[in-house]
């Protein structure tokens, strides 16, 4: 789309958009340009001697059992985090349309863990069930489970699930509400004349109906998992215990920052900028086209 | 409602408050642990209803921090107040310039500057950080507010929002200024800031809560203490390694971390809800 009536200025729009073009050349442009040049770079442990090596790092990483296990990982926990996240939000959501009293009461209750932070959630759930204090690891281990994050990687791993998708849920309702208030009435009490009872009505009218929203979810649910939560795993079990909760964000600064070796994180870094690519263009192109019935 | 069905509205109304109640019970245990003394924070079980050290605990972390070294939380407030602030106004003023530029005028690489800003909705700093960060140390920004900020507000979402909106102004309304003989900058302070104040403060909203938010960046990027924000430092001080966390005071931080955003949220929810479901669209 277009305007049809504009301004004739020479100068005004290139001042008015500088600004903007500045920080993301300076701060986008750059770094990104950087991260896929170091990533065919290969620095020794001193610094000061580079070597340029093509795709050596890369191929170095495929051969690498441990960012294989990261990579698997990380395709684990995104699908976990998102699964449960939508089942979850969905059920909440479609719960609250049906509650016409006090439903703005429990909208403002739902919609709060959205503005904690990742690594904030981290701690509370980090505190929830610390194994000697946490109060419901201590409900656990009065029914004999002996839950510990610190040493059990599953249990780490759940953990870091549960603060993840907490700290999603609000996100993903507010959208689910949306979605099911801008549903016709019509439609719905049509299906309830010609004797849909109220799960039928869920199933092939609301479920079909709210599919464009669940897209669109899945796909930000999933950017979220991959990049999101790497606060929740910093504050809660920083990749631990061994690497079991390490997935691919965290690795790539951890490789970088911690084990100093940048060409190696670089090239992360430039696999997962690929990954992301890809998802935001599935994206874009569900919202151009959503599922019209 | 369609039909009354009692035991189908019960259990609608019994799913949300189970699911209210567990969503906020950590927010509940945090707040509890935040108002008791120390020695009862340190055997299980810890109680479920809270003490009478609410003021003290939050007396000695806003005035002496965490610690016996630590920074008083009320400067690390601050500083998250601030990078908040910039980060939230500055990507609303940059964003919505440009917008104005793309959508009122034609000038040569308009398109190309498009496309440069969208792409920035791809990648977020996390994906990119040794070498953004290699960037602002060599421009000599490391514990400095703009180093904080300026660096994340580079955002495609803002420019998007407003790009949308100046769309849908009639174009009558820019029509009319010209034949007025009112200049571009006149109509854009005239005409389309008001018009656009609905969506600034949704923006608002959902950028202060990302700035406010912001962990790794600050971590990162700030050595010295008294650039520590709030939320980096609560995560910081729950895994120092070698001794357990004053889980009362470390709660008590954590809840004035919280505060500022969630109250932010709760006020302005529908501006929030708005600009929100507006903004992914």
């Amino acid at each position: 789309m277009e305007k049809r009536v504009i301004f004739n200025e020479r100068w005004l729009p290139i001042w008015l958009v500088a600004p903007q073009m500045i920080v993301t050349l300076v701060f986008f442009f750059w770094p990104s340009v950087q991260a896929v040049w170091q990533s065919l770079l290969v620095e020794d442990a001193f610094g000061g001697n580079t070597k340029f090596v093509w795709f050596e790092n890369f191929a170095q990483l495929f051969h690498d059992d441990n960012y294989f296990a990261s990579a698997r990982l990380t395709v684990v926990f995104s699908s976990l985090v998102a699964c449960l996240g939508l089942a979850l939000s969905l059920l909440l959501a479609v719960m609250a349309d049906r509650v016409i009293r006090g439903a703005s009461v429990y909208k403002t209750f739902l919609v709060w863990p959205y503005a904690v932070a990742p690594a904030v959630a981290g701690v509370l759930w980090g505190f929830l069930f610390n194994p000697s204090i946490g109060i419901v690891s201590y409900l656990l281990g009065n029914i004999g489970i002996n839950f510990n994050y610190v040493s059990n990687g599953n249990q780490a791993l759940l953990l870091v699930v549960m603060a993840a998708v907490w700290n999603q849920l609000s996100y993903n309702f507010l959208f689910f509400l949306a979605g099911l208030q801008s549903i016709p009435k019509s439609l719905i009490e049509a299906a309830a004349i010609d004797g849909a009872g109220p799960a039928r009505r869920f199933w092939d009218i609301m479920f079909p109906l709210l599919s464009p929203t669940g897209f669109f979810l899945l796909v930000v649910n999933v950017i979220y998992a991959f990049i999101g939560t790497f606060g929740v795993v910093s504050a809660l079990t920083q990749g631990g215990p061994g690497k079991a909760t390490e997935i691919l964000v965290y690795k790539v600064y951890n490789d970088g920052f911690r084990g100093q070796d940048l060409g190696g994180s670089a090239a992360q870094s430039v696999i997962l900028m690929a990954v992301l690519i890809l998802l935001t263009v599935v994206q874009f192109r569900f919202i151009e086209r959503r599922v019209h019935y | 409602m369609v039909e009354n069905r009692p035991w189908l509205t019960f259990l609608s109304h019994l799913t949300v408050i189970l699911g209210t109640a567990i969503i906020c019970f950590p927010i509940w245990m945090t707040f509890v642990a935040s108002t008791h003394d120390q020695a009862t924070m340190l055997h299980s079980p810890i109680p479920l209803l809270p003490g009478s050290h609410l003021i003290e605990n939050y007396a000695t972390v806003l005035t002496q921090g965490y610690g016996s070294k630590g920074v008083p939380v009320l400067v690390m407030l601050t500083n998250s107040m601030v990078m908040a602030l910039g980060v939230a106004l500055g990507k609303i003023l940059i964003s919505i310039l440009a917008a104005f530029a793309v959508v009122y005028f034609r000038f040569p690489l308009r398109m190309v500057c498009f496309w440069a800003i969208f792409v920035t909705l791809m990648l977020p700093v996390e994906v990119r950080i040794v070498p953004t960060y290699g960037v602002v140390a060599s421009l000599g920004m490391i514990d400095t507010y703009p180093g904080l900020i300026i660096p994340l507000i580079a955002s495609a979402t803002a420019t998007f929002l407003f790009r949308q909106f100046f769309l849908s102004v009639p174009d009558e309304l820019a029509e009319a200024a010209r034949v007025d003989g009112a200049s571009p900058m006149r109509f854009f302070r005239d005409i389309l800031l008001p018009m656009s104040r609905t969506s600034i403060a949704a923006l608002f909203v959902i950028q202060f809560i990302y700035g406010w938010n912001q962990y790794l960046w600050p971590l990162l990027i700030t050595t010295k203490e008294s650039f520590y924000t709030i939320v980096m430092s609560v995560s910081r001080q729950a895994n120092v390694a070698d001794a357990a966390p004053q889980w009362n005071l470390l709660m008590a931080m954590a809840m004035l971390a919280m505060l500022p955003p969630v109250l932010v949220l709760v006020f302005m929810q529908r501006l929030f809800v708005r600009g929100l479901v507006e903004t992914e669209k």
